[in-house]
């Protein structure tokens, strides 16, 4: 509301928006980025249970057949999600190293969240109900505190308050 | 009498000691009365001779390791004659039998030490004796009956054992087991105690006194188990990474995570009456979850890289894991009415508010993992296919929780119990604040696009909460310091020590959260790895960032247990040369099996802040050319991650320390002339 009071402000945050954008955007498309992330995304299947790129074993037939295929789908001019669904297609479900964002996968990416939320949830109502707790009721003709109870309050003081 | 049958016979006789320890301690608690004290200490002695039978049955194994007693299976399945000593030794917690009796060793030995010093309490000393002894008994069942370590193997006796596991054949695997284990099974103490305390409606906080130490060791240990598990997979897997997110690796993780949650949570209890039935639970969740480790490790149920073979003892822990949670809910609901809080929140701008957060934030970290973990099984029983839940979904889901949990780590030392004023928190903060902003705009300057990739958000941010955290810590200390220093007329720096001398436990943390915001730097390098492989031959250069790799020779070597081949790489950087390195492969002979040995060279003498690890791995010889591979990674600021970990573990130990008394007051002063310095814990 106050943004657009203020056209210059307004202008402003325009600009930001476009600058962020710019940035968010400048290097998509590298090949060699690409490669990079989806062989991230990708799981050598030849039980090593690794990084497709991240795979050592020499000798292992299958991580460099893998990446040369992802190499290919690249060049082809595949976009992410069909270059992963090739693989898919060819090796099974768990050659993706992490649950799809679609059906029952995305029940994998929502669950911590929602336990997240769950327990800001449940902390807020707990604090609400500790402040909400009655305080000792202070009646007029309160009595000082004297001798060992007092002792027990500056223990608990110096217990509370380290120095 | 052959070695396998004292074995045998020790661990027999340790079930039947830890069974009337059980059974009899219960009954004498149950019965009271004055004959049940005599009851009680039969059953205490028992338990203490538990740790001789078990130590007994321990000493046999290894004593069958190192005499080549191929009679004994596991002996003949894990051993061979040429296997060096250290690893003979290691040979006891090496596979599924031995380490199951290792973990009885282990909790014995912490039941000894407990039974040993019950004067302190006895009633309470005696409930938790009698949990530790169910525990025991459930441990001991295993070992007599489903995994017994010294099973006579059938037919003629070979020659040679089949050898251990090369992976297995390297220094830190004589350390990295028995620290993980000293961790998972101490936390049985506090949740003994705990459990013994709510059975009995124990009055006040003493449980928590009690095991308080406790708790910080067993900490330690799985803190140390944990990360010299990813230093051995860092220096043996080869490739290059130290995390990989397996479910044996999350195992471990799980209790670490509930287990941090508990040390901070318990001085809501002790300063404020606060959080009794979260505690409870947390703590019982520790033990829990450390029980659930076990049975990833030993059901064969989740597929990974770590896990033992799959057997039938997964039932075992299956069936436990449900007795253990039904009967401390059992009791739970019989004795609720005794936890309630004592105390109002009096501000949300408090000590107590960042502990409720702090805890929230450790337990949804411990549920990621755990629903990370698991996925594949349910989505597997829900939908008939399995997928992979590896770090991709753990670096989107945990490290934005993390991130929370580090700023935290920064904001709760500013706080005070009760109440902080926004002025207070302001004037604390501000510093810090704007060292960690220097710190961003400098990783910007230095070339750090957060808008290109996310793991570079993550990790600039990272680095900016970790600076948070460091100069946070560093401002408590000076702080404090200087108000000990204008009282007693001592240094700044003597003051510090008093400082931290006259309560160990709040400033022992700090050095600690000071080591894990260490290790965050050490992780946030992990973006800018980068790594080359090529085949070399003699002569033949790599260039990798500023250094380059010169294939000087390669050379090859026998002895009795493995045969190896390794290459020697100059490594320059410009024209001088900075090291030689030597990347090894083996091939063990009696498993047959190879095994690759990375070299690693820290660059502090090049560059002491923003270390790299040179990492090269042999990887052998290329099938069809017969050309050596050579793969190398420049890691950056790993280093700083086992740094990270000495300073956390020197902060645990100095938080062990007992207070020292105040120093005298060089004038008076009046008491509300001190500073509003952070208070407590």
């Amino acid at each position: 509301m106050r943004l657009k009071k203020n056209p210059l402000m307004y202008r402003a945050a325009q600009m930001l928006l476009v600058v962020v954008a710019l940035f968010t955007f400048m290097g998509v498309g590298d090949e060699d980025a690409r490669f990079n992330d989806l062989g991230h995304h990708l799981m050598c299947v030849c039980g090593c249970s690794q990084i497709l790129l991240e795979c050592n074993h020499v000798g292992c037939m299958l991580s460099d057949r893998m990446r040369g295929e992802l190499m290919e789908a690249l060049n082809r001019g595949d976009n992410d999600d069909l270059a992963l669904q090739s693989f898919i297609q060819k090796y099974g479900t768990t050659v993706v190293a992490a649950p799809s964002t679609s059906g029952f996968g995305r029940v994998a990416w929502i669950m911590p969240f929602v336990a997240l939320f769950a327990g800001l949830a449940s902390v807020v109502f707990i604090v609400r109900a500790w402040r909400n707790r009655p305080a000792p009721a202070l009646a007029d003709g309160i009595q000082p505190i004297k001798g060992a109870e007092l002792e027990r309050y500056r223990d608990q003081a110096d217990k509370e308050t380290d120095l | 009498m052959a070695l396998p049958q004292i074995g045998s016979f020790a661990l027999l006789l340790a079930l039947g000691l830890a069974a009337y320890s059980f059974v009899v301690g219960a009954f004498a608690l149950i019965q009271g009365g004055p004959g049940s004290d005599h009851l009680s200490e039969t059953a205490r002695r028992a338990g203490i001779a538990v740790f001789g039978t078990v130590l007994l049955a321990s000493v046999v194994l290894v004593t069958a390791a190192f005499t080549d007693n191929f009679s004994v299976a596991y002996i003949y399945h894990h051993s061979n004659r040429d296997l060096p000593g250290p690893y003979k030794f290691a040979v006891l917690w090496s596979g599924q039998e031995g380490s199951l009796l290792f973990w009885s060793l282990i909790l014995a030995s912490y039941a000894f030490v407990l039974r040993l010093r019950y004067k302190t309490d006895p009633k309470l000393f005696a409930y938790a004796s009698v949990v530790i002894a169910a525990v025991q008994v459930f441990f001991l069942l295993l070992l007599n009956i489903a995994a017994h370590p010294f099973a006579i193997l059938e037919g003629a006796i070979p020659p040679d054992g089949s050898g251990l596991n090369p992976l297995l054949q390297y220094p830190e695997m004589v350390i990295h087991p028995p620290m993980l284990y000293l961790g998972y099974v101490g936390f049985t103490i506090p949740f003994a105690f705990a459990l013994g305390a709510l059975i009995m409606r124990y009055p006040g906080e003493k449980w928590i006194h009690i095991t308080r130490r406790w708790t910080m060791v067993t900490w330690g240990f799985l803190t140390v188990g944990i990360f010299l598990g990813a230093h051995w997979a860092y220096s043996v897997l080869g490739w290059g990474g130290y995390w990989g997110w397996d479910p044996v690796e999350n195992a471990s993780l799980m209790p670490w995570l509930t287990g941090t949650a508990f040390l901070h949570s318990v001085m809501m209890q002790e300063k404020r009456g606060m959080l009794k039935t979260w505690n409870m639970w947390l703590i019982f969740s520790t033990f829990w979850l450390a029980i659930l480790g076990t049975f990833l490790t030993r059901s064969g149920i989740i597929s990974s890289v770590h896990a033992f073979a799959q057997s039938s003892i997964g039932q075992w822990f299956g069936w436990f894991l449900v007795l253990t949670l039904a009967t401390f809910a059992g009791f739970y609901i019989a004795n609720k009415s005794h936890l309630r809080s004592e105390h109002k929140l009096e501000s949300i701008i408090s000590r107590e508010s960042s502990f409720l957060f702090n805890n929230l934030l450790f337990v949804v970290a411990c549920f990621v993992v755990l629903w990370g973990t698991w996925f594949p099984k349910i989505s597997e029983l829900v939908q008939g296919n399995k997928v992979t839940v590896g770090a991709p979904f753990y670096n989107n889901v945990a490290i934005p929780v993390a991130l929370f949990l580090l700023l935290l780590t920064a904001l709760g030392p500013l706080l005070a119990w009760r109440r902080t004023s926004f002025e207070s928190l302001k004037r604390n903060f501000q510093w810090p604040a704007a060292g960690a902003l220097a710190i961003g705009v400098l990783m910007m300057v230095l070339g750090v696009r957060p808008w290109k990739d996310v793991a570079y958000f993550y990790s600039l941010m990272a680095a900016m909460l970790a600076a948070l955290v460091i100069f946070t810590v560093i401002s408590e200390f000076v702080r404090g310091g200087k108000v000990i220093s204008r009282h007693t007329g001592f240094g700044l720096f003597g003051s510090m020590v008093h400082l931290w001398h006259r309560n160990t436990r709040r400033y022992g943390g700090y050095i600690v959260h000071f080591g894990v915001a260490v290790v965050i730097i050490g992780i946030l390098g992990t973006p800018f790895n980068r790594e080359v492989e090529k085949e070399m031959g003699f002569g033949d250069k790599m260039n990798l960032g500023p250094y380059t790799l010169v294939c000087q020779s390669y050379t090859q070597d026998d002895n009795p247990n493995y045969s190896n081949e390794w290459a020697i790489i100059n490594v320059l950087k410009g024209n001088e040369q900075i090291t030689t390195m030597y990347p090894e492969r083996r091939l063990y002979k009696a498993s047959s099996q190879p095994q690759t040995i990375p070299r690693i060279y820290p660059t502090y003498a090049q560059d002491l802040f923003l270390v790299n690890d040179l990492y090269i791995v042999y990887e052998g010889r290329n099938e069809d050319t017969g050309r050596p591979i050579i793969k190398a990674h420049l890691n950056p600021m790993v280093p700083w991650i086992w740094t990270g970990l000495i300073i956390m573990i020197f902060g645990t130990i100095t938080a062990l320390v007992p207070n020292a008394a105040a120093l005298p007051a060089r004038v008076p002063v009046r008491v509300q002339t001190a500073p509003a310095v952070g208070a407590g814990d």
